[in-house]
């Protein structure tokens, strides 16, 4: 959003004061009990109206799940990045990765393991690793690594595919190899200027106290915001697309494994949950589930959606087609050799 | 938005959460019973964060005075006004959880066998869950629902009614974090199976282990099924996920 108005700004700083409408006077504050209001006073038509169309009243159970679902990751992701950002100082970081970028990826992607949490929360913490001075490489490394190799999510996979202890392993090594193979395409091909972090005046505060809640609101806000997007566009994917159309496309190999790729980016379902969809996925080959369980967490339209906010949409729009296909090519190539 | 909305917004999500899941069982519709504490944590910290973005703009108005838009230098986010919406979704509607519109959508549940089943719970009828009837019929075809002469103890078993291959199946969501991962255990019914109730009727079946089953249309996944001996309309329970 920032990145995009700051053309604006400027021309409207040139610009001469504007004259005070009568809007002008109108704050957000005021917008926001307005509708309130009115939202309050037709509850029981709009609740009514849904409650008569099965397809829309499943899509609000839907949309609204996934967010209380992300919320806690979301919300302590945001507080964890607030601690980076403020008060965990700059030198730390230099200390504790390698100096040289190229090696900086690896430590960094091993990292995510001791964060247990899904995408959502690691987002605005890779935002707040680039403002403190982490290569953006190691801190995209980790942005990838940490929803798809924590403990977690790996225990989840271990129990949803008991019969397929490979899958596991697969999933991990998969994973890794995938962020740890974007960071040094990062360090290769990426270009600085992609990745447009909005200046944030409050962290300067001198009160740190200050700068931590300030940081917790703006990000929660941000990143929170594009999260509804990501989650409104995830509920009408798993609304309307029945699973008997899924089933057409498993008997063809390739083609199942692009099915499931894109399925993964589509339904944008946490990582601790997705191995479970992938084990009732049944009539898909192995090989094809993997590709879902390590393209999901990497890219998903919700992931899209914040990358765009904390990153700027330059970034997002090259970072997550990339991803997708190095994601999918790894995973499937890890399939075939493990389950072959 | 500015700060102050911005606040109120995180207030007013913070107050969501947690009146989903303190003052009320709202939250069980959405997501598992184990995720409840860390809601009531994130609801506390949004309330904080709520309360602090509002005072400390009060205190230190800084950067921009006043909202009024356009002359200030950063320009605060417009996207914030989409987190109205789940806060409406969770106060003002919220939205049931799942039925038979979404069971008939998704293939059922792929179950997971074991060596070995634990004997029923004591009781006759023995309450049992769905999930459970449907794995001891469809892996231990039903050897371990049986009494000590060899005949087929009584089970009970409650669910929502959906639509099924042949007539209706009594279903349970099953959740392993969302609602948006849901998958359907479908359990036919034979014999004295109910007729002419809706979708999405809550039932309450006794019954006894059937060698019968049928596939789900939708992924060909087994569904077994249950031979009727009685049955009663019930209200949802409290937890309507497995």
């Amino acid at each position: 959003m920032t990145v995009t108005d700051r053309p604006a700004h400027r021309h409207v700083h040139d610009a001469p004061p504007a004259p005070n409408r009568w809007w002008d006077r109108f704050g957000s504050v005021e917008v926001l009990a307005v509708i309130l209001i009115l939202l309050v006073i037709f509850r029981g038509p709009i609740a009514a109206k849904i409650a008569q169309l099965p397809l829309l009243q499943t899509w609000t159970t839907v949309f609204v799940s996934v967010m209380v679902q992300a919320m806690p990751f979301l919300v302590f992701g945001v507080a964890l990045s607030a601690v980076i950002a403020v008060y965990v100082p700059r030198s730390f970081w230099a200390k504790a990765l390698p100096k040289h970028p190229a090696l900086a990826v690896p430590v960094a992607s091993c990292a995510g393991v001791v964060l247990p949490g899904c995408e959502c929360g690691s987002v605005p913490i890779a935002g707040s690793l680039m403002r403190r001075g982490v290569t953006p490489a190691a801190a995209l490394a980790f942005l990838l690594a940490a929803p798809a190799i924590n403990p977690i999510v790996l225990t989840a996979t271990a129990v949803a595919f008991p019969n397929n202890p490979e899958m596991v392993v697969g999933r991990g090594v998969a994973s890794l190899v995938v962020a740890m193979v974007m960071g040094w395409m990062w360090l290769r091909l990426g270009k600085l200027e992609w990745i447009r972090m909005p200046h944030r005046p409050e962290l300067d505060d001198l009160s740190k106290g200050r700068a931590f809640w300030a940081s917790c609101r703006h990000d929660i806000i941000h990143a929170g915001g594009f999260l509804v997007l990501g989650a409104m566009a995830a509920a009408t994917i798993n609304v309307i697309v029945p699973d008997a159309w899924l089933q057409s496309l498993a008997d063809n190999p390739v083609l199942s494994v692009f099915a499931l790729a894109i399925l993964a980016v589509l339904l944008s379902i946490c990582s601790e949950a997705d191995a479970f969809v992938a084990a009732s996925l049944s009539q898909f080959s192995l090989t094809s589930r993997l590709v879902f369980l390590v393209v999901g967490p990497m890219v998903d339209l919700k992931l899209i959606s914040m990358q765009t906010g904390v990153f700027g949409r330059r970034f997002a729009f090259r970072f997550a087609p990339t991803t997708l296909v190095v994601a999918t090519a790894l995973a499937a190539l890890t399939g075939a050799l493990i389950f072959s | 938005m500015n700060r102050q909305a911005q606040g109120v917004v995180l207030l007013l999500l913070g107050g969501a959460l947690l009146k989903a899941t303190v003052f009320s069982d709202i939250y069980l519709r959405y997501v598992k019973e184990s995720l409840q504490p860390f809601l009531i944590g994130a609801g506390a910290l949004l309330v904080a964060a709520g309360i602090m973005a509002i005072v400390n703009d009060l205190r230190a108005p800084s950067t921009n005075d006043h909202d009024h838009g356009d002359d200030k230098p950063h320009h605060e986010p417009r996207i914030g006004w989409m987190l109205i919406a789940p806060v409406l979704g969770l106060l003002l509607v919220a939205p049931p959880a799942l039925g038979a519109f979404a069971a008939g959508q998704s293939g059922s549940a792929v179950l997971q066998g074991s060596e070995l089943y634990a004997p029923l719970p004591e009781g006759d009828p023995a309450t049992i869950s769905v999930l459970d009837y449907a794995t001891r019929a469809v892996f231990d075809k039903g050897r371990s629902m049986k009494d000590a002469k060899g005949g087929n103890r009584k089970v009970l078993i409650s669910g929502f009614l959906s639509g099924g291959p042949e007539g209706k199946v009594l279903t349970r969501m099953m959740l392993s974090c969302c609602a948006a991962d849901a998958r359907p255990i479908k359990v036919g019914m034979s014999g004295d199976a109910p007729v002419g109730l809706p979708d999405d009727q809550w039932l309450e079946v006794t019954g006894v282990y059937t060698t019968k089953t049928a596939k789900d249309p939708v992924n060909g996944q087994d569904i077994p099924f249950i031979e009727v001996i009685q049955w009663k309309q019930i209200a949802p329970p409290r937890n309507q996920y497995e």
